[in-house]
């Protein structure tokens, strides 16, 4: 036992010296959540919005106008038909349309509520959800200008939907995509590296000569990478929390519980790239580059998966972090409890079981 | 009679049709400085390897420090240092911190391991660099620092695989000094070496030529028996026989 401890301090020691290491390790996460944060959720302006006005009342004129006088929008008012609006959404002509039903000004002035249908192209959901939001802002602003007294106020209720893509996803969803890509990506890579490294320099075999088992050289080796990883998840959930405002809706606890699941997924999976390769180079090739791409594309965090042709979406269910996105974004985001998530628990509990066996089994014929 | 703290007999490492090592037996007693020599390729790793516990003997017999390589290995490896070709301390560890670490991964206790290494930086001169990092120290000192390391845990024998490779001649000197004292002190020293002049200084060396011993007996005797000057010339009467080229 004094021997690990000895071992992890010695790991831990070479972490905080490579600054290489700690580039990757802390660096890679706040990179990817600041670009991804920011550019997927910056401001968007001068969207062209079609207005299709049915009502043509004082109200919706003067709607009309606030909404002209914001910097975000170019209006163009034209007279296309409700049921054109399908089409030109498809030809890609209209990103957002705004439309005022029959009787606006009168059912605001008599009623004291009406409505309002906001159309938008789903299929950039951050651009959708803005402009949403904005059009959102500028009604909620004009019925407290125009009600007559705070006790009967007027409302406006807008409707939005987004074509194609209903449930608005893409916009949260790269949270729990970049925490799934980076864990994967640095889990892995850091992990292979550090063993292989020992069998550059030549302390390898030097550890094998000693009396220290090389079942405990392994875990030596993954403990310091689990706990740095831990800290890297939380960095992340601190970063995505209050720079970003995503809300966490489920469990810390079971989230943590999970990602650490899928740290040690990843953890096995550098264990048995480091026992198949001799060069750190090689090893980060292996997990950086040979990863990236798949995990990019396979997580489903920027590609639907469910658009993919059959063979991709076969591929995509070998990769854990396709999994743990699944479990992360249904407790982060939808606040669901274990119950939901429980099958994608096992299938990566099966991945990690399949990994370390692979991974000891590799690391043992090597000594004969 | 001499305690011995290796025997082996017959030990053959076979790689499919390839014998690494073929059917070789020596003996080393206690305290013994042995050299073991041959050209690149000629299965001195190899042997050296098995005798670790590294690697598992295809057939023969060897004991090591009185435990059974095939039964016992883990015996052995409380019982041997080893020290490799390549630089084996930590680069971006200090001094002292790999003191610390080889010392605890031999089941040094802690305060044995700061007595010790506190003699031990103050004998290599070291005082002044025990907290600098070992990548930043001249080669010969590492090397010096390496065999320390090896023996930190007082083995009863010490594998040195070509420990002198790259070091200036001064530094040999002194290094092959820190191994007399080894000796000296009951640590039995098997050391390859590609350097004939080391050779000289062993008890005994044995040459190994495509896997089998050739000549075994002190450096003295050897030069008689081959009516050399020095082993240099045993050596390459010897090493001409050779059929498989180095590696």
């Amino acid at each position: 036992m004094k021997q690990l401890l000895v071992f992890i301090r010695k790991e831990f020691f070479h972490v905080f010296r490579d600054k290489r290491t700690l580039l990757i390790m802390f660096g890679l996460p706040v990179a990817q959540i600041v670009l991804f944060g920011f550019a997927l959720t910056s401001e968007v302006k001068d969207i062209t919005l079609t207005v299709i006005d049915n009502s043509r009342d004082a109200n919706s004129q003067q709607l009309i106008r606030k909404i002209k006088s914001s910097s975000y929008f170019i209006v163009n008012e034209s007279s296309i038909d409700y049921n054109d609006i399908a089409n030109s959404f498809k030809k890609g002509t209209t990103k957002c349309a705004l439309i005022f039903p029959a009787g606006f000004g009168n059912d605001l002035q008599h009623g004291g509520k009406a409505q309002l249908q906001i159309i938008t192209d789903g299929s950039d959901p951050n651009t959708a959800k803005t402009v949403v939001n904005y059009i959102t802002a500028i009604t909620t602003a004009y019925q407290q200008e125009i009600s007559p007294s705070p006790q009967l106020p007027y409302t406006i209720v807008p409707e939005s939907r987004m074509l194609y893509n209903e449930e608005g996803n893409g916009s949260l969803n790269f949270i729990p995509g970049v925490m799934a890509l980076v864990l994967m990506i640095v889990c892995t890579a850091l992990t292979s590296v550090s063993v292989v490294r020992e069998k550059e320099l030549g302390t390898m075999e030097i550890l094998l000569v000693s009396p220290f088992k090389p079942l405990m050289v392994l875990i030596a080796k993954a403990i310091p990478y689990l706990i740095l990883s831990l800290a890297n998840f939380v960095l992340i959930l601190l970063l995505a929390v209050f720079v970003l405002d995503v809300g966490i809706k489920g469990s810390i606890l079971l989230l943590f519980m999970e990602s650490m699941l899928f740290i040690i997924t990843c953890l096995s999976f550098g264990l048995m790239i480091s026992n198949t390769t001799n060069s750190q180079q090689t090893a980060l090739l292996l997990s950086m580059m040979g990863l990236m791409l798949p995990t990019m594309i396979f997580t489903g965090f920027m590609f639907p998966i469910e658009n993919m042709p059959k063979i991709f979406q076969l591929i995509s269910n070998i990769i854990p972090s396709r999994w743990y996105f699944l479990i992360i974004k249904s407790v982060m985001l939808k606040g669901l409890g274990f119950e939901y998530v429980w099958k994608e628990t096992l299938v990566l509990l099966g991945m990690t079981i399949i990994l370390l066996t692979i991974a000891l089994k590799n690391f043992k014929t090597r000594l004969s | 009679m001499e305690e011995k703290v290796i025997v082996c007999k017959d030990l053959t490492k076979r790689f499919g049709d390839f014998y690494a090592v073929n059917k070789i037996s020596f003996e080393v007693n206690k305290g013994e400085i042995f050299g073991f020599l041959g050209a690149n390729g000629a299965g001195k790793t190899t042997a050296m390897r098995i005798l670790c516990g590294l690697s598992h003997p295809t057939s023969g017999e060897a004991m090591v420090a009185g435990f059974d390589v095939y039964k016992q290995p883990e015996s052995i490896k409380k019982n041997i240092g080893y020290m490799s070709q390549k630089f084996s301390l930590y680069e971006n560890l200090t001094v002292v911190e790999n003191i610390e670490f080889f010392g605890g991964v031999y089941g040094v206790s802690s305060s044995e391991i700061r007595k010790r290494s506190d003699n031990l930086i103050q004998k290599l001169g070291l005082t002044a660099e025990a907290k600098k990092l070992v990548g930043a120290l001249p080669l010969g000192w590492k090397q010096k620092l390496a065999f320390s390391v090896a023996i930190f845990h007082q083995p009863r024998i010490v594998f040195l695989d070509e420990p002198t490779g790259g070091v200036d001649p001064v530094t040999r000197r002194q290094f092959w000094d820190m191994i007399y004292e080894a000796a000296a002190s009951g640590i039995t020293i098997f050391v390859t070496t590609h350097y004939m002049d080391e050779a000289e200084y062993c008890n005994r060396v044995t040459i190994m030529v495509d896997g089998k011993i050739e000549a075994l007996d002190s450096p003295a005797n050897l030069k008689t028996q081959f009516e050399a000057d020095n082993m240099d010339e045993v050596f390459y009467r010897l090493a001409r026989r050779a059929k498989r080229s180095g590696d």
